[in-house]
């Protein structure tokens, strides 16, 4: 691997930097109150006072998109953990164990990826109503699968290893083996797919909060600020220039990251078609 | 080949199964009384318990779970979703007005795709790893970054509002579906271009690659005439799975453009609380998603004489 190579992943890790610093100093940092309405300067395009303009409610633009990574960031991180952890779990005990077990869990794999995972979100959060929970029940809901089932093909793998198989003839209890030997030797796979999960997660997120079933106003969130110039981006297109492209290099950051992950645990069978 | 057909037809019919419990489920998810609910939409606005009760009777509402599954299941096999609880229409029949709308808008975006996605998945392949190979990676990241509502809110406003060559709302012909699909094209033709060029490097580490390389096949031939048709392949079996984003994408898009499909129907589904089409939403997209990714694994494994001449499975 070329030292040149590392360069757009750099650059990656940069965006992001500059991004979660500018999210957790955002009370610092913010000029003015994210939330505060102030009726007499409406939609003002930027100027010096407004270095990104005002919107609809004469809030400033540039202190809500400080605030604006916050909830989203957390979200997507906090329901890729957990669906990282469900579907790790399910994973190594499905494919170490095999048998009925097996077979159950893979029936419930295949209902989940029969399934668009996009709609099955929009119905999950549009039936129990916008709010954090129901954001995570959907997320969780539609990713576990894609860890479970790369696990589990992985340790299927493992298992007819020669150490494994020589570590049970030494006697290691099968718990011993999963948590010590066969967990340790997922690492690879699933960070790179725990980037991937991260970045679509924030794409769900984003998507969801701009149908109004996400993240909801008056929060200071990217795509509730898409969301809310709708009306008026044909006359004031600055409203959704900035927080569409902080959405942008988010994920791009996160995508970059995620492919010099690939590159470096030189894996090749990621989502993305592995480069 | 009889047998691999037979094979993946029966192995649709658990997925569809659960894919019905799913579905059934989330309708017992809903919170408050589907009775109250039936009620109100019948125009009664005194609810006594007693007529709640009656309701809940004549619903079944007051047998065990099982048995409303079965019950609703054997309806929907038959085509009845039940009735919207907003303005009490078959939900069914309004699912079919509505399906060509998104169908034309999916296959549309489907076919830029592939077509988009496979050539410049060679391109990339016929520069590997010089300047145009890393700058169609980068270029793939970004578009893969691009959420499809943000770049359908740009494309309004350059070719709808600034050059006003394109409409930005409603049906009638092809050109309006031009800018919504491509909103919803283009992070999976970043996607298909990666899984394009993999699999053509693959192909080029082969040893009849190499075999025809030595007998001093041109480069082009080699590319498009002995790689293309073999990289192919994988690239056509996931496009199947691309039309299950492109189906939950396109209720964003849908939204956005006015276009009367099923997805902007839920929309509004999801807006007045009315459950039976959320419900019928899940399933009928489920067997859209179900039905297309069996046709397309059926073209790869017809397309490929391994498993046609019955040699794999």
């Amino acid at each position: 691997m070329r030292k040149s190579q590392l360069i757009p992943g750099m650059f990656g890790i940069f965006i992001l930097t500059v991004i979660l610093l500018a999210s957790i100093l955002a009370p610092v940092l913010a000029p003015y109150e994210p939330n505060a309405i102030h009726m007499a300067g409406t939609l003002m395009p930027p100027c010096a006072s407004h270095i990104m303009g005002t919107d609809l409610l004469g809030r400033d633009i540039f202190s809500r998109i400080l605030y604006g990574g916050r909830s989203s960031i957390l979200l997507a991180l906090a329901a890729t953990i957990v669906s990282m952890l469900a579907g790790m779990t399910v994973g190594t005990f499905a494919g170490y164990y095999g048998g009925v077990f097996d077979d159950i869990v893979l029936i419930f794999m295949n209902v989940f990826q029969g399934l668009p995972g996009t709609s099955l979100m929009i119905a999950i959060a549009g039936i129990l109503g916008p709010s954090f929970e129901s954001l995570m029940i959907a997320l969780v809901l539609t990713s576990w699968t894609g860890f479970a089932r790369i696990v589990r093909t992985e340790t299927l793998r493992l298992k007819e290893e020669n150490f494994i198989q020589g570590l049970k003839c030494l006697g290691v209890s099968s718990q011993g083996i999963i948590w010590k030997h066969i967990v340790p030797n997922l690492k690879g796979n699933t960070m790179v797919l725990f980037a991937t999960r991260i970045g679509r997660s924030i794409l769900s997120i984003s998507g969801l909060s701009f149908l109004g079933l996400g993240i909801q106003p008056p929060d200071p969130d990217w795509s509730v600020m898409l969301n809310d110039a709708r009306m008026n981006f044909r006359s004031a297109p600055y409203l959704i220039m900035a927080p569409g492209i902080c959405l942008v290099l988010l994920l791009l950051g996160i995508n970059l990251v995620g492919d010099m992950l690939r590159d470096l645990t030189d894996n090749k069978t990621g989502e993305a078609g592995g480069y | 080949m009889l047998k691999f057909v037979v094979k993946r037809c029966v192995s649709v019919v658990p997925i569809l199964m659960g894919v019905s419990l799913l579905a059934f489920g989330l309708g017992l998810l809903t919170p408050g009384d589907p009775a109250a609910m039936a009620l109100s939409r019948d125009g009664v606005s005194e609810v006594t318990p007693e007529l709640l009760e009656a309701k809940r009777e004549e619903l079944g509402l007051n047998d065990s779970g099982f048995v409303q599954y079965i019950r609703w299941a054997r309806k929907a096999v038959c085509g009845d979703l039940g009735r919207s609880y907003s303005d009490n229409t078959q939900v069914s029949g309004e699912f079919m007005r509505r399906l060509p709308v998104t169908l034309q808008l999916a296959f549309c975006s489907l076919f830029l795709v592939g077509i988009f996605g496979t050539l410049l998945g060679v391109f990339s392949a016929a520069f590997v790893n010089r300047i145009p190979d890393h700058s169609m990676k980068f270029f793939t990241n970004l578009l893969m970054a691009i959420p499809s509502f943000w770049l359908a809110i740009l494309l309004i406003i350059i070719f709808g509002e600034k050059l006003k060559i394109l409409p930005t709302n409603g049906v009638g012909g092809f050109r309006y579906l031009i800018l919504p699909s491509v909103s919803l094209a283009s992070a999976n033709i970043a996607m298909t271009q990666r899984l394009m060029r993999s699999s053509m490097l693959t192909e080029f580490g082969k040893q009849y690659i190499l075999a025809a390389d030595a007998k001093g096949i041109k480069k082009s031939w080699l590319l498009f005439n002995h790689a293309f048709p073999n990289a192919l392949l994988p690239v056509v079996t996931m496009l199947g799975n691309y039309l299950g984003g492109i189906l939950g994408g396109s209720v964003i898009i849908e939204n956005l453009f006015s276009l009367p499909g099923i997805g902007s129907y839920v929309l509004d589904a999801i807006h007045a609380r009315d459950y039976p089409v959320i419900q019928g939403y899940v399933l009928f997209t489920g067997l859209i998603y179900t039905v297309v990714s069996l046709a397309v694994d059926l073209i790869c494994a017809w397309l490929n004489p391994k498993i046609r001449l019955g040699g794999i499975r």
